[in-house]
């Protein structure tokens, strides 16, 4: 008999995937004590085609450490202080607040260098599957050259850029409209 | 093999297969009245896998207790309704397994309530039953939860709406876009045809892969039921020293 190597449809997470997976499991920091990089606070907010916030998402991030490594098995980050991985629940104001520290630069394609970036995704009731975006930051020299932005349309590439916080310094937000006149770029991965 | 050190740009990416059409949901479901606000509206930006796509984190190994992946034991008392086992294996799309990786699951109570702020269905809370469990794959992709079956229950979606029965399964894999979370249901469900979860995915073959299967093999004489779940992840293209 020959097997279905087919894989499986993904489904919404709907609106208790506290349950299952924030209430105990979330993961605010990003980056521990004693990780080496700049350290930044990114706060998102989810928004909706009617630009309300989005109380019951849920939002995942994967990052590299500042010096470009990802913390994969087959990795060389240096630190497991350092998970590069986060998630938390949106509240009522479709916010959520991660600490980590700024990325370094990875490879990409055909020997280019990818400007410091954040791998995002959205979850949650009415999301029938993982919308996936990129965190970039605003004022970062880089990524005029970045390959994966260079594939957005101009108009649209703003979409991906965090703005800091004039007041605090080290503080960034990241606006996740997933529908409408602002929507936010996402990524068929 | 992944190399993430940057003094070796130019190195190939086996990145993973994309899915084959009508095997996933769409973003827009409008029958699923949730999906309309929150739904792009723009084409997706078709993103090449670069080392952040292949990658992936190493998450809540070491905090996992024995206990987690049995819902039956997390309390004093014993939940009240119909214990299955529910098992599976976990493989990517080459048949290969995806070992020692996490498994998240919430679910309804057997009445059909979740132990949620936000649930007011007018069903029983069980204070012995919170719906939650966590395992890891073992080194063959294998895994088992011990639970109660869900009960079905009523939202707000449309006229008279029920949910079919069903445990939410969040997954890892091996790489940020082996990231998976669906849900699992059971056979014979006749809630199945009015779900539009369920029937936003295109394919009625891609349909039946989330539903479990009644198995008299993994069924513990005189103690559960067993149902079998086998998940299948998306697997690599391959590389040019594979071909």
């Amino acid at each position: 008999m020959t097997m279905d190597l087919t894989p499986i449809p993904s489904q919404t997470a709907g609106p208790y995937l506290h349950l299952g997976l924030t209430d105990k499991w979330s993961l605010s920091r990003v980056a521990g004590d004693g990780t080496k990089g700049q350290r930044v606070w990114l706060t998102f907010r989810v928004l909706d085609g009617e630009g309300m916030p989005v109380p019951d998402a849920m939002i995942e991030l994967w990052q590299a450490d500042s010096e470009g490594n990802y913390p994969h098995p087959d990795g060389s980050a240096d630190s497991t202080a350092f998970l590069g991985f986060g998630r938390l629940a949106t509240a009522e104001d479709g916010s959520c607040t991660f600490e980590t520290i700024r990325p370094g630069r990875v490879p990409g394609p055909g020997g280019t260098v990818q400007s410091p970036h954040i791998n995002v995704s959205i979850l949650g009731r009415g999301i029938l599957k993982r919308l996936s975006t990129r965190l970039y930051f605003t004022g970062e020299p880089a990524n005029a050259a970045d390959p994966v932005l260079a594939l957005v349309p101009e108009v649209r590439r703003a979409t991906l850029l965090a703005v800091p916080d004039p007041a605090r310094p080290g503080h960034w937000t990241f606006d996740a409209h997933l529908r409408g006149k602002r929507e936010t770029v996402f990524f068929d991965v | 093999m992944i190399q993430t050190k940057r003094n070796n740009p130019t190195e190939t990416i086996a990145g993973f297969r994309r899915h084959e059409p009508g095997t996933q949901p769409d973003y827009l479901y409008p029958a699923y009245r949730g999906t309309r606000l929150r739904a792009p509206s723009q084409p997706l930006v078709f993103l090449p896998h670069t080392i952040s796509e292949v990658t992936g984190p190493v998450f809540g190994h070491s905090e996992i207790r024995q206990e987690d992946h049995d819902l039956t034991i997390q309390h004093p008392g014993v939940p009240l309704g119909e214990r299955i086992i529910v098992s599976g294996r976990v493989l990517d799309g080459d048949g290969h397994a995806v070992s020692n990786s996490l498994i998240e699951i919430w679910q309804a109570n057997a009445a059909g309530r979740y132990a949620h702020s936000k649930d007011d269905h007018p069903a029983p809370l069980d204070p012995n039953f919170t719906g939650a469990g966590r395992t890891l794959t073992d080194k063959d992709g294998f895994y088992s939860f011990v639970t109660v079956k869900p009960g079905a229950y009523p939202w707000r979606n449309h006229d008279n709406a029920w949910r079919p029965a069903h445990i939410h399964f969040s997954l890892f894999g091996p790489a940020f876009v082996t990231r998976l979370i669906t849900q699992m249901y059971f056979p014979g469900d006749p809630l199945f045809a009015y779900d539009p979860i369920m029937q936003s995915i295109p394919d009625e073959k891609a349909r039946q892969r989330l539903i479990s299967k009644f198995d008299l093999e993994t069924t513990k004489p005189d103690w559960a039921l067993g149902y079998r779940f086998d998940i299948v992840l998306r697997g690599r293209e391959s590389t040019p020293f594979e071909r």
